[in-house]
């Protein structure tokens, strides 16, 4: 789960790390009263949770509380790679003299938190890695005083900034820990014309499986920056991503839905039909019920794009029978003619198939293998786009 | 004999009364049955000790079912806020082969857990994992039996219903496997591709390896250095993942770690340039199996 930049700049207040005294606006009229109260000088700043806000037009200086209000009018409402901007945050222009860099984040293939710091962050990060510092942290000692110190030292801090920088790791390697985060990063930690260190900008992630004990964190999320058939699924116990292909997805299995993506746009491209591709992500889990099932077609059909359903089935927990059940139960009462090419195999998998063959529903036909049931789902997406455009 | 575990291996279920819990325990038994190697000998609910289950004996503690069953393995199928405890307990009761099959175990908790396992020397598969299958000998954790038959050719991989299809895929063509092991997906996990592949390569049933792969991480890298420096078995490859779109990802600390490494590009090629035979999708496996090398 990502917090936005307001949210984290909360949360690093609460742990003493210096951030700018803003707010948070969700009019026009709420952003012009905050910028005029800081003098009318401000930035406003979409809150989406994306990159590359600021060369979409999320992140405009101003000059007068009415100018900041146009800028809040302007990006209300707009979207940024698809998602759309419920809130912006007005702050004072900063005077800033450097850019640096701080995070906490977890290193996979090291299996430990690491605590990178760089004299050279924003977006001048990327262009020099070589220069990050990283100190590895023990995941029950958290952060010591002498890896601050190494840190420091490698950035090349001048002195008189160390105290402030010690507090500052200490808060945010806390931060991290007490809050389950993977990711807890400011960037950039500005140094201040008056010799401050602040947080400017700050990103942070907080690992979905802890929120159980996280009560707090969960009361937080955002959940209007998801997409509304997204929300549907993951409302009945589904993970869906929407995606821009024509083919829709049913599988059982984060792995083998990839790989049944993967499989379309193979087929696709020796077929010359370029332009197939899946249109979800939909991975059922494990064992699903045929309500769930069911849940997830009408998903899938939802989706205007959608020319074609492939559903592949390898059933350990999950039963062919009740896949059967979900999905005749809503393409029969379905008046769409979407194509649904069905592939069952494992646990009740004749059964299931039984179940459609006795259905005989003209669009709804079954598979033996992978590559012949993603075949014909290709074809039939490809031949209904080569009838639109005769 | 297989890696990891045969018919001689002798298991206990930690949440051998939970809804998942029962439900694979008389797949398993059924497995066990049918192969004529009954390695199921009894299982672990707090509170539950003394009850018997589908004809093993229940034990309150896992130190009391290891004392009583001689079990030097276990599987948990324990819900995920309870399942570290179990791996704790598993680990101080002197198991030496722990499959976790629970999904959804917070990071934070697994990066603890690895710690203690390096002191204890257990091995761990998963979590969130499907578990390891030898045919024929012992099926530890949930892979559907019918998938496979005996055979020479091991599996690794980090996915689950993939697995099967893989195993199937084989299974149609006639193509056996030694040991199937599920690694599982968490970014922080027990036993990792190298682990396996060493295993594989000392194994005298194993003569050809398919490993399982899928984006993000940098395990399936690590795996192509493995086999080029250290394995003189055939390996077959396939990665998952080639189509998904990056994810929202916030930050740049994640783009600093791997530096290049995670994607389907960068793992595709690191496997090539090892000699290893990547295929474009799971069915196509077999047939890069039997052809020469």
């Amino acid at each position: 789960m990502n917090l936005h930049e307001y949210q984290a700049k909360q949360l690093f207040a609460r742990y003493g790390i210096p951030v700018l005294n803003g707010g948070v606006a969700t009019s026009p009229q709420e952003a012009y009263s905050i910028a005029k109260e800081l003098g009318g000088k401000v930035v406003v700043k979409a809150q989406v949770l994306t990159s590359g806000r600021g060369r979409s037009g999320g992140i405009r200086l101003v000059h007068s509380a009415e100018e900041a209000r146009l800028s809040a009018e302007h990006m209300l409402g707009m979207s940024i790679a698809g998602l759309v901007i419920h809130k912006v945050i007005i702050e004072p222009i900063a005077d800033i003299t450097q850019e640096l860099y701080l995070s906490v984040v977890n290193d996979r293939s090291a299996r430990l938190p690491v605590i990178m710091a760089s004299a050279t962050g924003g977006t001048l990060l990327h262009k020099v890695p070589e220069k990050v510092i990283r100190e590895h942290l023990d995941p029950d000692l958290g952060l010591h005083d002498f890896q601050v110190r190494q840190l420091a030292n490698g950035i090349h801090l001048p002195r008189h900034l160390w105290a402030a920088f010690t507090r500052i790791a200490h808060a945010l390697s806390r931060c991290f820990f007490e809050n389950d985060c993977t990711l807890a990063e400011i960037n950039p930690l500005a140094l201040m014309g008056d010799g401050q260190l602040v947080a400017l900008d700050g990103s942070i992630t907080v690992d979905d499986n802890a929120l159980f004990r996280q009560p707090e964190l969960f009361e937080r999320r955002d959940w209007l920056a998801e997409h509304p058939l997204e929300i549907r699924a993951r409302e009945a116990g589904l993970s869906y991503i929407r995606l821009d292909g024509d083919i829709g997805c049913m599988v059982n299995g984060a792995g083998l839905a990839m790989t049944s993506m993967d499989i379309i746009k193979h087929v696709a491209a020796r077929f010359g039909f370029e332009h197939c591709g899946a249109a979800n992500f939909l991975d059922l889990g494990g064992g699903a019920r045929a309500d769930q099932v069911a849940a997830g077609l009408r998903v899938i059909l939802a989706d205007p794009k959608v020319k074609a359903v492939l559903v592949n089935i390898f059933g350990g927990i999950t039963r062919g029978d009740e896949v059967a059940r979900g999905l005749l139960s809503v393409a029969m009462l379905s008046n769409q003619q979407i194509p649904i090419i069905c592939r069952l195999v494992g646990t009740n998998a004749e059964a299931g198939r039984n179940l459609i063959l006795d259905a005989k529903l003209p669009h709804v036909s079954l598979a033996t293998t992978l590559i012949e049931a993603t075949e014909r789902a290709v074809l039939a997406a490809g031949g209904l786009t080569h009838g639109d455009s005769r | 004999m297989a890696i990891l575990a045969d018919r001689h291996t002798r298991l206990i279920v930690q949440g051998i009364t939970g809804r998942e819990g029962l439900f694979h325990t008389r797949q398993m038994i059924a497995y066990g049955l049918e192969h004529n190697a009954p390695i199921l000998v009894g299982g672990v609910t707090p509170g539950r000790g003394g009850e018997w289950v589908e004809g093993v004996p229940v034990f309150d503690t896992v130190r009391e079912a290891r004392e009583a069953t001689g079990a030097d393995a276990s599987i948990i199928y324990v819900p995920a806020r309870y399942a570290t405890d179990a791996l704790y307990e598993a680990v101080d009761a002197g198991i030496s082969l722990i499959v976790c099959i629970t999904e959804g175990i917070p990071i934070r908790d697994m990066m603890r857990v690895r710690q203690r396992l390096a002191l204890s020397g257990a091995r761990l598969i998963g979590p969130n994992c499907p578990g390891l299958l030898s045919p024929g000998e012992a099926k530890i954790g949930i892979m559907p039996g019918l998938a496979a038959i005996p055979g020479n050719v091991g599996i690794v991989s980090r996915s689950g219903t993939l697995t099967y299809e893989v195993m199937y895929a084989m299974t149609r063509n006639g193509i056996g496997q030694s040991t199937c092991v599920g690694i599982g997906g968490d970014p922080v996990c027990g036993l990792g591709f190298t682990d396996v592949l060493q295993m594989f390569e000392e194994d005298p049933l194993t003569d050809k390896v398919v490993l399982i792969g899928e984006i993000g991480g940098e395990e399936e890298e690590l795996a192509a250095s493995f086999v080029r420096d250290h394995m003189t078995k055939p390996v077959v490859a396939f990665v998952a993942g080639k189509t998904a779109p990056e994810g929202r990802r916030m930050g740049h600390a994640g783009a600093l770690i791997e530096g290049g490494m995670g994607t389907h590009k960068s793992k595709v090629e690191a496997l090539a340039n090892a000699n290893i035979r990547v295929a474009d999708h799971p069915e196509q496996i077999p047939e890069l199996l039997v052809s020469n090398f």
